[in-house]
C-alpha cells in the first residue's frame, strides 16, 4: 500500500466564525457574513406571509426600504427535524434572514477544508467547506447558498406589490381593532 | 512460475463485506484503520454516512455494502481507506468492512461489457472468483451531480477543483 501523503497545512490565517445550532446540528458561519442578529419574533413582527410553490422553507418576508428580506427556516433548508428557529441571522449581501435555534459560541478557524468531492449534491451549494474544531468536524455554511437564483425568482413572483401589502396590513389592523372593540363590548 | 507469468500478477487488497469478499487494486488503497467517530451533517448524497478525522484529513465514509451485497452493514470492524480518483485529483474515502483485509497477488481478468459498472475485473483466489472493484463507479463523484447543478463561483468560494483551502478572513 502506498504510504499516506502528509497533509499540506498551507498558510494559516484565522477567520472569526459563529457556531450555531439548528436542532442538534452544529454549523459554522463566518461572522463577517452576519449583518445583524435578531430575535425571530422581533423580525417577524413586521413580516408578511408568503407562499411560493417549491420554496416551502420561506414562509415570511420583510420589506426593508427597497429590499425584500426572506426569512429562511434553517431546519427546512437542511431537512432537519426541528421547529423554526428563534434567532434570525440577517446575512450580509444576501436577501436571507436565516432562522436558527441558538448561538453556541464564537471562535476562530484556521483551516477550511473543501467539501470532499464524494459530496456531490445540493450540499456543494450549502457549504463553503468543513473545519475541524476540537476534534469535531463542523460544516461551514455559504451565506449565498440558502436561496438560489431560481428560488429568489419564485419568491419575488410571490411577493405582493408593496401597496397591496400595506393595504392588507392595514385591513388586518382594522380587523384586529374591530375584534378588540367587539370583545370590549362583550365584556361590558 | 516463469517470468512472463510473474509480470502479469498484480497486488490487490481483499476486503470482506458480510459473507462476501471483494478486491481493490493495492495502488488504490491507503490504509486500514479502526472505526472512529463519524461526524454527520446534512447532505443529499446517497451512501455517504459522514466524515471521519484521520491524520488531519477529513475523510468521507461511504457504505458500499448496500450496493454490493444488497444490505447495509450491521457491524463494521475496520475502515479501508481507498484512493478515489477524480481526473487528476485523488481523495481518500473510508469504506466500512466487516473483517480483516489481506494483501494478495493475483492475475486480473478484465471486466466484460456485460459486467456492472462497479466491476473493474475479476480474480481467482482461494477457490473463489472475486470482483475487483471500480471505485470510480462505486463511490459518489462528480458524475453523480444532479443535472444542471454547477458549483457556485462567487469570489472566495471553492470550486470542485480545490481540496484544501485556507480560511479567508
Amino acid at each position: 500500500m502506498p504510504s499516506a501523503a502528509p497533509v499540506n497545512p498551507g498558510t494559516l490565517r484565522a477567520e472569526q466564525i459563529i457556531l450555531f445550532r439548528i436542532g442538534e446540528q452544529l454549523f459554522a458561519l463566518s461572522s463577517s457574513s452576519v449583518q445583524e442578529v435578531r430575535g425571530a419574533d422581533s423580525l417577524s413582527g413586521g413580516a408578511s406571509e408568503i407562499a411560493a410553490p417549491g420554496v416551502d422553507k420561506v414562509r415570511q418576508f420583510v420589506r426593508r426600504g427597497p429590499n425584500t428580506l426572506f426569512l429562511v427556516s434553517g431546519a427546512a433548508h437542511f431537512g432537519l427535524p426541528a421547529p423554526d428557529g428563534i434567532l434570525a441571522f440577517v446575512l450580509r449581501n444576501t436577501r436571507t434572514a436565516l432562522l436558527v435555534d441558538g448561538i453556541e459560541r464564537m471562535t476562530t478557524m484556521t483551516r477550511l477544508q473543501a467539501l470532499p468531492l464524494s459530496f456531490c449534491h445540493e450540499e456543494r451549494q450549502w457549504y463553503r467547506g468543513l473545519t475541524a474544531l476540537e476534534q469535531t468536524v463542523v460544516p461551514v455554511v455559504r451565506p449565498e447558498g440558502f436561496l438560489s437564483d431560481e428560488e429568489l425568482t419564485m419568491l419575488d413572483a410571490a411577493v405582493p406589490p408593496a401597496e397591496e401589502s400595506r393595504e392588507k396590513a392595514q385591513r388586518e389592523l382594522e380587523a384586529e381593532a374591530q375584534t378588540d372593540a367587539n370583545l370590549d363590548t362583550e365584556l361590558n | 512460475m516463469n517470468v512472463s507469468t510473474e509480470l502479469e500478477l498484480k497486488s490487490f487488497v481483499l476486503l470482506r463485506l458480510g459473507e462476501r469478499r471483494f478486491a481493490v487494486a493495492a495502488d488504490d488503497t491507503a490504509e486500514l484503520v479502526s472505526p472512529s467517530r463519524i461526524f454527520s451533517f446534512p447532505h443529499r448524497t446517497p451512501r455517504i454516512e459522514g466524515v471521519i478525522l484521520r491524520r488531519g484529513r477529513i475523510v468521507p465514509v461511504c457504505d458500499v455494502a448496500e450496493k454490493l451485497i444488497g444490505t447495509g452493514l450491521t457491524t463494521r470492524r475496520f475502515y479501508l481507506i481507498v484512493l478515489r480518483r477524480y481526473g487528476h485529483r485523488t481523495e481518500w474515502v473510508a469504506i466500512p468492512v466487516t473483517g480483516e483485509c489481506a494483501l494478495i497477488n493475483a492475475e486480473l481478468t478484465a471486466a466484460s461489457a456485460s459486467d456492472e459498472a462497479h466491476v473493474a475485473g475479476w480474480l481467482s483466489y482461494g477457490g473463489d472468483v472475486i470482483e475487483v472493484l471500480n471505485l470510480g463507479a462505486l463511490t459518489p463523484g462528480l458524475q453523480d451531480l444532479r443535472g444542471g447543478y454547477v458549483a457556485p463561483s462567487q469570489p472566495g468560494s471553492q470550486t470542485v477543483r480545490g481540496s484544501m483551502a485556507e480560511a479567508r478572513p
